[in-house]
Parts: C-alpha cells; structure tokens; sequence
C-alpha cells in the first residue's frame, strides 16, 4: 500500500473491467437466449442481438410519461451508475483492482441493491398497475433474498477474516482448501440461489416472457422506452455479469491477474470470459429444463437459501 | 492420510449429515426426503469410516460399513417400499409451513451450539468441536416428527434422531463397542419394518397415509 499512486494503471484497470463488463453483460445475455434456443431446437437470435437491440434503442427518442417525476428518469441513471461503479471496484480481471482496495462484500450487495431499489421506486412512480405490480413482487423477493446473501457474505468472510473482496478472492488462490470447505459450499449455493433470484433468471422469474400476469422484471420496465430503456437493459446485463463473475472469481479463482501489466489483464479477461461463459451455459441450460416455481412457493426457495448459508457460517465457525 | 485433510473429510461428513436434515425440512416429496435420509446415512458411515481408520480401530470400520449398509441402504429401502406413487406421496400441509420451519431449523441449530459448550468441553479429541452438528441433527428430527403430518414423515424424522445420536455418539466417543452398536442398529431396523407394516395397515384401511385421520374413532 506505500507504493506511489499509479493513477494512469488505475484508470485503465477501472476502465477495462468497466469495459469488459460492459459489452460482456449484453454478449451474455445473447449467449444464455441462444444456448436456450439451440437445446428448445431453435436457431435463435444471433449472440449479438441484445448489443444491437442497445443501439437501435439509443437511436430512439425518448418519451417519459407526463405524469412521472424525477425518480422515474432517475431509475435507469441511478442503476447503471451503480452497475459501472461496482464494475469499475470489484476484482473481476485483476486481484488488485487500483481503484477498488477497500471493496467490500458487504457494501457492493448494498450498492447493487441501491440500483434495483430505484428501479423499483421509477416503476411504482407512474402509477400504472402493471409497475406497482411488478415493482411490489421484485421488492418482496429482494427482501427474501437480501438476508439470504447477506449471511452468505458472512460465511464468505469468516475463514478468511475479513470481507474485503480483493482479500477473499487472494486468500482463494493462495489456500484453495478453503473453497472446498463445508462451510464455503453451502455459502456458494445460497449464493446462487440468491443470483438466480435478483437476476430475474428461471426458477424464480421468466425472463423471456410477456405475459402480464407472471412477469415480474419486465411488468417493472415496462414503461420506459428508448435510451432509458437501453440504461435499463445494458445495468441489468451489467448485473448479472458482475453476480457471475464474482460468483466464479470466488469459487474457481485460478486464471486472475495477480501482477499489473498489460498481459496479466489480458489472461484475466479470457480467464474472466470463459468461466462467466460456462457459468452462463449452465444456468441457461438448466433453465431449460425446469419451469417457474409457483409465487408462493418462493419463500420456501429463499429461506432454504437463507437455511443454506446460515448452516455455511455455523460451520464455518466450527472448522475455525 | 494428512491431519488437515482428516479434519476435513470429518467436517464435510458431519455437515453433509447435517444439511440432509434440514433438506428432509425442506422438501415435501416423501420419496425425495427418504433419498436425502439415504445419502445421510452414508454420510454417516462415512464419518465412522474416517474415525476408524484414523485410530486404526478395526471394530469401528466394520460398524461403519454396518451404518452404510442399514442406513444408506436397508431402511431407505423399507421406506420406499411403503411410499405410493403419485400425488399422495407428498407433505401436502404440514402443520408448520415450509419457510417457518426452515427458519426454526436454523435456530436449533444455534440452539444446538449454544447449549453443547459443556458436552464439547468434556471430549478430549479435536472431534469434540463437531457434536453441536450432531445434536443440532437431533433437534431437526424431533422438529420433523412435531410438524409433519404423514407416518413416512415422522419415520424420517424418528431415524434423524437416531443418526444424530450416533454422530454425537462417534464424534464423543468413538463410536460404541461393535455388540451395542450391532443391537442398536437391528432395534432401529425392527422399528421402521414394524412401522412400515403400520403404515401399509393404515393406507389399506383408509386409503391415506395421514396420521391426523386417527385422531378420532370411527366406527
């Protein structure tokens, strides 16, 4: 920590993983549809397809609601800037992100949560049914799923003493036996179940459908249109990038840059993108094969999560 | 073996004997839950397995193989028998639903820590640490047999009682002699046979399963 500040080395990491993020979030999702489609039998859209939706959306004029306030423009802003802030922090190519040495766990789940708390206040901000509907559902299934990842977190911190994210993912490549203890497992699966949740993916939310009476993402976006609508779609991929990614830099740490240099970075990106690109073949396929859960019956899914990762810091507490 | 990797083979095996209990909570197919009964049964043979060859304890190893084969294999066997196929084979309504009792898991298994210090304190072995999980295990048994409603389900949960007691009873102890374990073993085995003709009993007689049909009398 004494060296001098690089501040150029610390924009360029910031920015490239802002940049990876960025247009991965997007390629992601395009590959998670076509993986789905390929196993449905279909051709699917090209991977590409949401980066071009992204564009033709900015190229669009803009039309908010006459009677929206400042929390409806403000939603799409506020989770982007939350998106690109956690992008720019959190260890995702390198180890010793310059500008992120004080991230912690703890604070990028209350960062991430900010975004979707703003877009659920622009949903209920018009006043249409479908975004109190939406915005009401997305709230009760963050309220289960934030104690959830919350004591997730904890069981992540307690063998390695802190939660500070650059040291979680060091103190994983330096004792790889901590990844395979008990405790660790069981903080990784309601970690998980958390991801699949706030990410809106099957079995908790359908994020292909448009069907008014079981969506639950889409009935809260439903108003904004044109480059809001872009902000919304590039944040919420930016999202579900930054979840996986965290949730492979944390359990398979191999392949991140731990020196500074140009070459490091560029192996952490690949090693970044192939194991983001098998976690998300995964959940894509997996989704494949099972259907929405009933919304009653998710309680039962998020405290099993919350059961998971409270049984993960008792263990770990014991294997102290 | 090394001496970090025996502790964590122990710490798997007792948190997988663990997480078994709280999942037979969680889930309400009854052939699910006896497949989770199953592979805590193993589990806990397996930590039998580590101990006995750890303390070069021949009797140990021949009862952990007795575990596998009676609780991972026998009992889940007897269970499936007696389980119908189709929707009746599932924890409908329990009386607790299924988050509360997930969270009530959760608590006695802090409950469990809380009250074990004594117990932990008197083990001589670093494998005294573990018998919270073990009596935690109890508990969730004893949760399950109040709040279900189905003989399959209570059953389940009489047997996590037992596979708690054991674990505490190896982690404590090493294990009991080779003739008491042999005994207890062949009492379990006769209770579930005895319970399963019970239970095929009921069904032909009433057609379910339901144990709150015999709260009052019929003619």
């Amino acid at each position: 920590m004494t060296a001098p500040p690089d501040v150029a080395g610390a924009v360029l990491v910031a920015g490239a993983q802002i940049l990876v993020v960025g247009v991965g979030g997007p390629l992601l999702l395009g590959l998670m549809r076509k993986t789905r489609s390929r196993l449905e039998g279909r051709v699917g859209p090209p991977v590409r397809q949401p980066l071009l939706d992204v564009r033709k959306l900015f190229a669009k004029q803009r039309i908010r609601p006459q009677c929206g306030s400042w929390l409806f423009a403000a939603g799409p802003i506020v989770l982007i800037s939350t998106s690109v802030m956690v992008a720019g922090t959190a260890p995702l190519l390198t180890t010793r992100p310059a500008l992120g040495q004080s991230t912690d766990f703890f604070g990028v789940v209350f960062v991430l949560l900010l975004g979707s708390v703003f877009l659920a206040l622009a949903a209920l901000d018009t006043g249409t049914p479908f975004g109190g509907m939406g915005a009401s559902r997305a709230t009760t299934i963050g309220a289960l799923a934030e104690p959830a990842l919350l004591v997730a977190v904890l069981a992540f911190s307690i063998p390695a003493h802190t939660s500070n994210l650059p040291a979680l993912v060091r103190d994983g490549l330096s004792n790889p036996q901590v990844i395979a203890s008990p405790g660790r497992i069981l903080a990784l699966a309601a970690f998980v179940v958390v991801v699949l949740a706030e990410s809106g993916r099957l079995p908790v939310d359908n994020p292909s459908t448009h069907l008014e009476l079981t969506m639950i993402h889409e009935a809260m976006v439903l108003e904004h249109s044109g480059p809001d609508l872009a902000l919304v779609t590039v944040g919420e991929s930016m999202r579900l990038a930054l979840l996986l990614g965290l949730l492979v830099n944390l359990s398979v740490p191999w392949g991140i840059a731990t020196a500074s240099g140009m070459a490091s970075l560029v192996v952490g990106a690949v090693a970044l993108a192939a194991k983001v690109v098998l976690a998300g073949i995964a959940i894509a396929t997996f989704e494949v094969f099972t259907a929405k859960l009933r919304l009653f019956r998710l309680p039962e899914l998020l405290a099993g999560a919350f059961v998971l990762a409270l049984l993960g810091v008792v263990t770990a507490l014991v294997a102290r | 073996m090394s001496r970090s990797g025996y502790v964590a083979m122990l710490d798997l095996g007792a948190g997988v004997v663990l997480v078994c209990a709280v999942v037979t909570l969680w889930r309400r197919s009854l052939a699910a839950i006896i497949r989770v009964l199953a592979l805590q049964g193993v589990a806990l043979g397996g930590v039998a397995l580590v101990l006995g060859l750890r303390q070069h304890d021949g009797a140990l190893v021949v009862v952990s193989f007795v575990v596998v084969a009676e609780k991972g294999a026998a009992i889940p066997a007897v269970l499936m028998r007696v389980v119908p196929r189709g929707p009746t084979s599932r924890e409908l309504s329990p009386l607790v639903n299924v988050p509360a009792s997930l969270v009530a898991a959760g608590a006695l298994t802090l409950l469990a820590f809380a009250v074990s210090g004594p117990v932990v304190a008197l083990v001589p072995t670093a494998t005294g640490r573990l018998v919270p999980l073990g009596l935690a295990t109890v508990l969730i048994g004893v949760l399950a047999m109040a709040i279900r409603k189905k003989a399959v389900s209570q059953i389940v949960g009489l047997l996590l009682v037992d596979n708690g007691i054991a674990l505490v009873a190896f982690l404590a102890t090493g294990g009991f002699p080779l003739v008491v374990e042999l005994g207890a073993s062949l009492d379990v085995l006769l209770v579930v046979v005895v319970l399963r003709v019970l239970g095929s009993e009921i069904r032909s007689r009433y057609g379910v399963l339901d144990l709150d049909e015999l709260q009052e009398l019929h003619d």
